[in-house]
C-alpha cells in the first residue's frame, strides 16, 4: 500500500480538470478556501479563484445552476456535502439534469460529486447509498469507483461524459484506502465496464464501491477454506455491464450480489434479475443479495456494523449459496 | 401581445376540436406582463426563462410560431420531436431553455446560465429573465434560486405575476405576507410592483429591472398584478374565481387596456389595429396549417436516445 489515497485521487482530478480545461468550474458547499467538508478541494481555490466557489446550503439551486452552466457549454463538478443531502436536489437532478438531452437534444453534461455511504458514528443522515435512487432514472450515468485509480479516471472520464454524472464516492475509503500511484499503469477500463478484481470458480460475488473490499476480504478468508470465489466490481451501475457478470456466472455457476445500500430493489436486485433473466441455464443455485439491514443507517457503531454487510457477513452468505 | 392572444385563442380551439393531445395552458390578461418581458430582451443574446402563460413574451422574444404550433400539434418537426409538449419547449442554445413543470425550478437553471457567462467573461450587457407566479413563490426552489442568484449578484429579472390563482388556490391560501414584493427585502434585491393589466406601466417597470440588472444592479425582482382571464389550462372553467375580482380592476383585461392607451395616444390608429390583428390571424393560420400537415413522430424512427455520449448510448 502506498500513500496516495482515495481522496487524494478525487482532490487531484479536479486539479487536473481544472487546470486543462476551462470549462470546469466548482461549486459546493465550503469548497472554496475551506477546501470542502473532506478536503476534496483542497488548495484548489488559491489555484483557480474563478472556477471553485462556495454555494449557499441550497442544494436544489446548486444543481440547477449547474444544469443552467452545462447548456452554456461549462463543464460544472458539484460537490454534494454529504450524498444524503442531494435529496434536496433531487428535482433538479432526475427532472432538469436527467430529461434535458432527451427533451431538448442540447446536453447537460454536469458531474455531481456525492460522498456516499457509511462510516462509524455518522448516523442515518450522513452514512446513505442514494445510487439505486438515481439509477432508476432515465438519462443519468451513476459511477461508483471503488479503487484509487478508478477514483482518479472516472472523475476525469465523467467530466468529459456529455451526460449528467452522480459519482458515489466512498467516504469510508477516503483515507482507508492507498496506493503507491494515481494510475495503476494500465489503460482506465471506459465508463460501463465492470472489472473482475479477483478470478475464482466456486461462486461470484457482484460488489461495488466500499463493498468491493468487503467482498476481496470475504473472497480471502473463504480461500482458507478451500474455496475460490470471483469477486466483480461493477465500477458503473449504470450502465450496467451485465455481459461481464454473465461470463462471470458462466465461469462459477453461482451469484452473490453485495451492495451497501438499502435492500429494497436496487442495483443489487437488478443484478440478480437480469441474470436471471438472460442467464437462468448458467445458475447452480438461486442467486442470492446482501444488502444493509431495512432500517435507516444508525448511529452507534456496534449497530452500524450490523446493519451493512461485512467481511463477516459477505462469508456468510457465500457459505450459505456454496451449500445451495 | 396581439399575436399571441390570437394563436392562443386557435390553440383553445384546437383543443376543444380534439386536435391536441394533452393540456393547452394559455394566458389571457397576461399579455402586457409577458410582451413586456421578452420586449426587453434580445434573442441569442439574452435568456429568457418563460413558464406556462408565456406565449407573448416567447413570441417578443423571438421564438419562431411554428416551435408552439408543432409542439402542441406534436409534429416531428418540433423542438422537442414529441418527446415533449405545449409550454415545455425551448431552444437553451438560443437563451430560451424549456422549462420543467416542477414550478421555481427554472430560476437557478437562468441564475446558472448568467454565472456560466460570468466565468467565460460574455456576461457584460446580458440579462436573464425567469417568469414565475405566484404559487411558484411558494416552492424552496424559487427561494434557494433567488438567494443565491442575490449571493452572486447575477443579472437576473424575475417577473412574478400574481394572477390570483394557483390554479385554484386563491393568494389567501398561498402566502401570508401583504405583497410578494415584500420578498425582496429578504432576499436583499430591488423589489417592483406594479398593476400588470397596465401595459404601459409594466413595460415600464420591467424595462427599469432589466437596465438595473444589465447595468450591474444584480437581482431585481418585479411582482406584476393581474386575474388569469382563463381556467389553468383549457380543461378548467375557473368556476372557483368569484364574479367580483372578475369585475375588480385586476380583472381588466390588459389587451384592451393596452388597445385602448395605444388608440388614444395615437400611436396606432383603429385601421392598424385591425391590420395587427389581420397579420396575426393569417401567420397562425399559417402555422398550425404547416404543424397539421407534418408528420407525427414515429416510435420506430425515434432513436430513443436518453444519452449524448455516443459511447454510452448503446449500453443498456
Amino acid at each position: 500500500m502506498g500513500e496516495i489515497t482515495y481522496i487524494d485521487a478525487i482532490r487531484e482530478a479536479q486539479h487536473e480538470l481544472l487546470s486543462s480545461d476551462e470549462r470546469v468550474f466548482i461549486y459546493g458547499q465550503d469548497v472554496g478556501d475551506f477546501g470542502g467538508a473532506f478536503k476534496a478541494t483542497q488548495g484548489l481555490k488559491k489555484l483557480f479563484p474563478d472556477r471553485v466557489l462556495d454555494s449557499p446550503i441550497s442544494e436544489d439551486a446548486m444543481i440547477g445552476l449547474a444544469v443552467g452552466a452545462a447548456l452554456e457549454g461549462m463543464r460544472p463538478i458539484i460537490e454534494m456535502q454529504f450524498a444524503d443531502f442531494s435529496s434536496v436536489g433531487f428535482n433538479q437532478i432526475v427532472n432538469q439534469a436527467a430529461t434535458q438531452f432527451y427533451r431538448t437534444g442540447v446536453p447537460s453534461p454536469i458531474t455531481v460529486r456525492l460522498p456516499s455511504g457509511g462510516t462509524p458514528g455518522s448516523g442515518p443522515f450522513h452514512s446513505q447509498m442514494m445510487e439505486s435512487v438515481y439509477a432508476y432514472y432515465p438519462g443519468l450515468v451513476i459511477l461508483t469507483p471503488a479503487t484509487v485509480a478508478d477514483a482518479y479516471s472516472m472523475l476525469i472520464e465523467s467530466v468529459a461524459l456529455d451526460d449528467p454524472v452522480l459519482y458515489f464516492e466512498h467516504k469510508f475509503l477516503y483515507r482507508w484506502l492507498k496506493a503507491d500511484q494515481l494510475k495503476d499503469g494500465k489503460d482506465p477500463l471506459p465508463i460501463g465496464h465492470a472489472r473482475v478484481v479477483r478470478a475464482g470458480k466456486h461462486a461470484t460475488v457482484v460488489a461495488y464501491s466500499a463493498m468491493v473490499h468487503e467482498a476481496l476480504r470475504a473472497a480471502d478468508l473463504l480461500a482458507s477454506e478451500g474455496w475460490e470465489i470471483e469477486v466483480v466490481d461493477l465500477r458503473s451501475v449504470k450502465p450496467l455491464d451485465t455481459d461481464t457478470v454473465i461470463a462471470s456466472v458462466a465461469r462459477t455457476g453461482r451469484l452473490l450480489a453485495v451492495g451497501e445500500a438499502f435492500p429494497w430493489g436496487g442495483v443489487t436486485a437488478e443484478v440478480v434479475s437480469r441474470v436471471t433473466s438472460d442467464g437462468f441455464h448458467l445458475l447452480d443455485a438461486p442467486p442470492q443479495r446482501l444488502n444493509s439491514r431495512d432500517t435507516p443507517v444508525p448511529y452507534h457503531p456496534n449497530l452500524w456494523e450490523a446493519h451493512r454487510p461485512t467481511l463477516e457477513s459477505i462469508a456468510a452468505a457465500i457459505r450459505n449459496l456454496l451449500q445451495l | 401581445m396581439v399575436v399571441a392572444r390570437t394563436l392562443e385563442s386557435k390553440l383553445a380551439s384546437l383543443y376543444k376540436a380534439g386536435k391536441i393531445v394533452g393540456g393547452v395552458y394559455i394566458g389571457p390578461g397576461q399579455e402586457a406582463i409577458s410582451a413586456s418581458i421578452g420586449s426587453c430582451l434580445s434573442w441569442d443574446h439574452d435568456i429568457f426563462s418563460a413558464l406556462i402563460r408565456d406565449q407573448a413574451g416567447r413570441t417578443a422574444f423571438g421564438e419562431p410560431m411554428l416551435d408552439a404550433t408543432r409542439s402542441y400539434l406534436g409534429s416531428v418537426k418540433g423542438p422537442s420531436r414529441g418527446r415533449d409538449g405545449n409550454i415545455h419547449r425551448g431552444r437553451p442554445n438560443n437563451g430560451l431553455p424549456a422549462m420543467i413543470s416542477h414550478l421555481g425550478a427554472m430560476v437557478s437553471v437562468v441564475a446558472g446560465m448568467l454565472l456560466a457567462r460570468r466565468i467565460k467573461g460574455c456576461l457584460d450587457g446580458v440579462v436573464g429573465a425567469a417568469s414565475v407566479g405566484d404559487g411558484a413563490s411558494s416552492t424552496g426552489s424559487f427561494h434557494e434560486a433567488m438567494n443565491t442568484a442575490a449571493v452572486e449578484k447575477l443579472p437576473l429579472v424575475v417577473v412574478l405575476t400574481n394572477n390570483q390563482f394557483a390554479y385554484s388556490t386563491p393568494n389567501d391560501r398561498q402566502f401570508a405576507c401583504k405583497s410578494l414584493v415584500d420578498r425582496a427585502v429578504g432576499y436583499g434585491v430591488p423589489g417592483y410592483e406594479v398593476d400588470g393589466t397596465d401595459l404601459s406601466a409594466t413595460l415600464r417597470v420591467i424595462s427599469e429591472a432589466v437596465s438595473n440588472a444589465r447595468e450591474g444592479g444584480g437581482p431585481q425582482l418585479v411582482v406584476a398584478n393581474a386575474l388569469r382571464l382563463s381556467g389553468h389550462g383549457e380543461h378548467d372553467d375557473a368556476s372557483y374565481v368569484p364574479e367580483k375580482l372578475r369585475n375588480s380592476p385586476v380583472g381588466r383585461d390588459c389587451m384592451e387596456v393596452a388597445e385602448q392607451q395605444l388608440l388614444s395616444t395615437g400611436l396606432i390608429t383603429d385601421a392598424e389595429l385591425l391590420e395587427w390583428k389581420k397579420e396575426a390571424a393569417e401567420e397562425v393560420q399559417a402555422a398550425v396549417a404547416q404543424a397539421q400537415k407534418e408528420p407525427a413522430p414515429d416510435p420506430f424512427a425515434d432513436d430513443w436516445a436518453v444519452y449524448a455520449s455516443t459511447e454510452i448510448a448503446p449500453v443498456s
